[in-house]
């Protein structure tokens, strides 16, 4: 390709509009640039990433025989592919190209136009020295496997699991409850439509459990993740629940025969207001139809001494097995989608509302439990002092937009207070007066405003101020008894005192305390609040900076139930667009053992991350398996006798990219 | 570790009884102090709001001299003090413009302010450097029966909440839990006592006192506990006022280190307890230490 071993370098600096022209001297550069050994030719054009753009140079390597290429625009990660395509259109291999970043590394980031006109030449001048040396390689292909992962059973992962399971792709849903339905399983109503959050959801639960395609696999924990894209290998534990899956049939009879006559513990999945016994079934619909044993409360397995009734009521199924132990099961999957939703806001740590103190403070959560007909109390409002409250006040934005605690807008507060103001209105004695004090009223959804003027129209009461304080703290005898809530009422413009028998806290959406731990397990990043960062907030939503790995609903961020199902399908769409490609691309940027100044010291071999590197004894040199490289460099800089390669990062074309950097004047 | 002290006007004047009961704890507790030398006013109220950056000289001379005395930690029992003291040290720390004034006021009288003395308040140091544990050794008389109000007031916590929650404190709670005494719920802990209201706008200053010792009554306390000369005094000096206009509001209000000396033995009259408007009942007979 290279007559007469003459190198033609083709350069083009991109305007991209103002983005890089507005800082630096496009034409100053392209004109540097021009002079330069073994350039041919240097423009300068307005957007290089548009159409004309990559045909001027498909076009000019033709007629002005270039083969070389180097291109002076935005980052490589969002238009390297692009350029690279053009120029194997042009008819030269594409790794013949280089690309310069002097808009993320310079024009965004200076302000003096004339040192960015500089940095920019500079750049520049490395990418000719190197692209000189670039050698031609092949991208390799590497087999994905079919199989996904779907990590968190809530709505997001029932809905990526479906999606991916009637498509005809196996997966694996792992879910740390006993249960799948994550929380909108508690929830009584959903907004604006309030439609019956249970009766929308369980269909698809029991459709989780009766797919061929999806292995449930509940009350169990991703341990260990390997690999890469395509190909990982994940270890599941699973907990022990001290019943087997396989033999139970959710029948009850355990239950009902356990020597605690009355259940006596507090209820996990009705936020401990109602109460189960050490043998459960999280709820009726619960997915797997499977009971559990609690190790803490269950006489049993906390002493060793119980009359075992579960034991003679589950007869001959002999489901029960209090010898269970934690079992950790290896798969193969290609791709994984983490849908590991939120925690709620723990209430106690604003003290002046009093949640823990006073009984009659409950936060959302329990308010959708006490509403709901299969709830602790039937979905009558009775507070934990027996008592019907004849006035209720909701506080929004606790543990949101604060400073304090969080900074971000959980997004779906204001909606789920107004509908749990319109359900307890609904479920309360017609005179109950409620109020809602909020921040602004957001209600920006299909739907969702309108929603917010029918409340209007019932006569609930909405006071726009932040609460300062919930007290039992009475100045009037018209307050004796109650809770009094202090509120700046910032329309009237004065301080309030308004007595109520109830205060609800509208508490916001965080990370799990251990997304951290998540995050490090798959590889990804969390942003600065702690939920996973997304690869591109607009153009790659459900994305992660780990191929291959891919995340939907509120463990990216706060969001309603139709923006969790849509980021669902979203990432199960992206799944299967990798797999039914069935191969992944990847860049040939491997190191390679140069065998004849191999020694065969063995230093590589336990360096490489991605266990690519081999000894071959009787060769006495190490190999590197291209298919497991991922061009990390890290056998490349320790070998001690220089014989490790890599492809892209050659040390002639590095050394040259320095002496450009270095010795630009 | 010796502490530097700064008693500030107010524990020579209206809160003596703070400084003769924190005192001979301190001493019996075996906690090492130095009043510094020629200390002046910290700065607090009025001149605060006249001129701040006067202000922080004033006060930012009191922290150079016991930084020249070698001191790493400056005790200031008052909550006023205590406050002024610390907002000194965040002013020079965060503005260069009134480091700048400091330092030039300061070299007038050859002394330098580097922000390296801690602001620390008695609470502080009894809780965190002596520790529960030491002052529940020292309790010959636990205060059993004895219903305690903590009251913080607004200054030991906002706007710097140091070594304790802002919206709960509990340091208090802790001392006085650890001296045997049964403590009262009190959302009012961190209410306005009126500062200085009472002086210029009494009735709304003197609304303040009357609502923190009414729900002290009602809630059935035998006695309140402040930590503040201010306070003290507001809750302790306007009863006649108050029963003339509302309702006679007789309780006790001492400060926490006149609790810790009766726990620890020490006679009344050797802790100020005569000095108080509304007097305290007599202990019942001493138990068994806890």
């Amino acid at each position: 390709m290279d007559n007469n071993n003459e190198i033609r370098i083709g350069f083009y600096i991109c305007h991209c509009g103002s983005n890089i022209a507005g800082m630096v001297d496009v034409a100053d550069v392209a004109q540097y640039v021009e002079k330069l050994p073994g350039v041919a030719l240097s423009r300068h054009y307005k957007y290089m990433c548009s159409d004309p753009g990559q045909e001027l140079i498909q076009q000019d390597i033709k007629d002005h025989k270039l083969n070389r290429v180097v291109v002076a625009s935005c980052s490589p990660l969002l238009h390297e592919h692009t350029f690279r395509q053009a120029t194997e259109k042009g008819g030269l291999n594409p790794f013949f190209f280089h690309m310069v970043n002097i808009r993320e590394h310079d024009s965004w980031v200076h302000t003096d136009r004339q040192a960015a006109t500089e940095k920019a030449k500079a750049l520049a001048s490395a990418a000719i020295q190197r692209v000189a040396y670039h050698k031609p390689l092949e991208m390799k292909k590497v087999p994905i496997h079919p199989d996904v992962l779907v990590v968190g059973g809530g709505i997001a992962g029932i809905h990526a699991a479906l999606t991916l399971a009637n498509a005809g792709k196996k997966v694996y849903l792992v879910e740390r409850d006993p249960t799948i339905g994550g929380h909108m399983a508690r929830f009584d109503k959903t907004f604006p439509t309030l439609d019956c959050a249970a009766c929308i959801l369980t269909p698809k639960m029991s459709a989780v459990g009766s797919n061929p395609n999806i292995t449930l696999w509940s009350y169990s924990e991703v341990a260990e993740v390997k690999g890469y894209v395509g190909n990982y290998k994940v270890t599941v534990r699973r907990k022990p629940r001290y019943v087997h899956e396989d033999l139970c049939v959710g029948c009850q009879e355990c239950i009902k025969a356990c020597v605690y006559k009355e259940p006596k513990f507090p209820d996990e999945f009705n936020e401990g207001l109602g109460k189960r016994k050490p043998i459960y079934i999280p709820f009726p619909q619960a997915t797997p139809q499977v009971v559990l044993i609690d190790p803490e409360t269950c006489l049993q397995l906390k002493l060793g001494k119980c009359k075992q009734t579960c034991v003679a009521a589950c007869a001959d199924r002999q489901a029960i097995d209090f010898h269970q132990k934690e079992e950790l099961k290896q798969i193969d999957v290609g791709t994984i989608i983490l849908a590991t939703g939120f925690k709620t806001f723990d209430a106690k740590r604003l003290a002046a509302y009093g949640y823990g103190v006073h009984q009659n403070v409950y936060t959302a959560l329990e308010v959708e439990r006490l509403v709901n007909a299969s709830g602790p109390t039937g979905g009558e409002v009775v507070l934990r002092d027996g008592q019907k409250p004849k006035a209720i006040g909701i506080i929004h934005c606790v543990g949101s937009r604060d400073e304090k605690t969080n900074r971000w807008c959980s997004r779906v507060c204001c909606m789920y207070s107004l509908k749990l103001a319109h359900l307890l209105k609904e479920h309360s004695d017609p005179a109950t007066e409620i109020y809602n004090f909020y921040i602004d009223m957001r209600t920006p959804g299909k739907g969702y405003d309108e929603f917010y003027d029918k409340l209007l129209d019932e006569g609930v009461h909405f006071i726009r101020g932040r609460v300062g304080e919930v007290t039992d703290w009475a100045f009037t005898p018209e307050e004796e008894g109650k809770l009094v809530m202090r509120v700046e009422d910032t329309l009237a413009g004065y301080v309030r005192r308004i007595p109520v028998d109830m205060v609800v806290l509208a508490t916001g959406l965080e990370p799990h305390t251990d997304a951290q731990a998540v995050r490090r397990m798959f590889n990804m990043s969390c942003g600065s609040e702690g939920f996973f960062l997304e690869r591109h907030p607009k153009l790659a939503p459900v994305s992660t900076f780990t191929d291959g790995v891919f995340i939907a609903g509120c463990c990216q961020g706060p969001k309603d139930i139709p923006d969790t199902v849509a980021q669902a399908g979203a990432a199960a769409a992206e799944a299967m667009a990798l797999i039914d490609k069935k191969y992944i691309e990847q860049e040939p940027n491997t190191a390679f053992v140069d065998e004849t100044d191999c020694s065969g010291c063995k230093s590589c071999v336990p360096l490489c991350p991605y266990s690519a590197i081999s000894f071959v004894e009787d060769k006495k040199k190490a190999v590197i398996n291209e298919a497991l490289c991922k061009g990390c460099g890290t056998c490349v800089a320790a070998c001690p006798s220089g014989s490790i390669h890599q492809n892209l990062f050659e040390d002639e074309e590095i050394f040259k990219e320095i002496e450009g950097v270095l010795a630009y004047d | 570790m010796k502490y530097a002290y700064y008693p500030g006007c107010s524990l020579r004047g209206t809160g003596r009884a703070y400084e003769e009961s924190l005192l001979p704890v301190f001493k019996a507790l075996g906690v090492e102090w130095q009043e510094i030398e020629d200390w002046n006013c910290c700065g607090a109220t009025a001149y605060m709001a006249v001129d701040e950056v006067k202000s922080c000289v004033l006060a930012a001379r009191n922290l150079a001299i016991a930084e020249k005395a070698g001191y790493s930690d400056i005790v200031a029992p008052c909550s006023a003090c205590y406050l002024v003291l610390n907002k000194a040290r965040h002013y020079v720390e965060e503005s260069k413009a009134i480091a700048n004034t400091v330092r030039r006021a300061l070299k007038t009288a050859n002394l330098t302010y580097n922000c390296k003395v801690k602001v620390r308040h008695p609470l502080d140091v009894l809780v965190n450097d002596v520790g529960l544990d030491r002052i529940k050794k020292r309790v010959t008389r636990p205060l059993r029966e004895l219903k305690v109000v903590p009251y913080y007031g607004c200054q030991i916590v906002r706007p710097y909440s140091t070594f304790d929650d802002q919206a709960n404190p509990t340091a208090m709670d802790r001392l006085l839990n650890a001296l045997g005494a049964e403590l009262v719920y009190y959302p009012l802990k961190t209410r306005c006592c009126g500062g200085s209201l009472t002086g210029t706008l009494p009735e709304p200053g003197l609304l303040c006192t009357y609502i923190l010792l009414k729900e002290a009554i009602k809630r059935q306390a035998d006695v309140m506990s402040t930590c503040c000369s201010l306070c003290q005094f507001n809750l302790d000096a306007y009863r006649d006022k108050i029963a003339a206009k509302w309702e006679p509001v007789e309780i006790p209000v001492v400060f926490f280190s006149q609790l810790m000396g009766l726990a620890f033995g020490l006679p009344a009259e050797q802790i100020g307890l005569q000095r108080g408007f509304a007097p305290m009942k007599p202990l019942p007979a001493p138990g068994v230490a806890a």
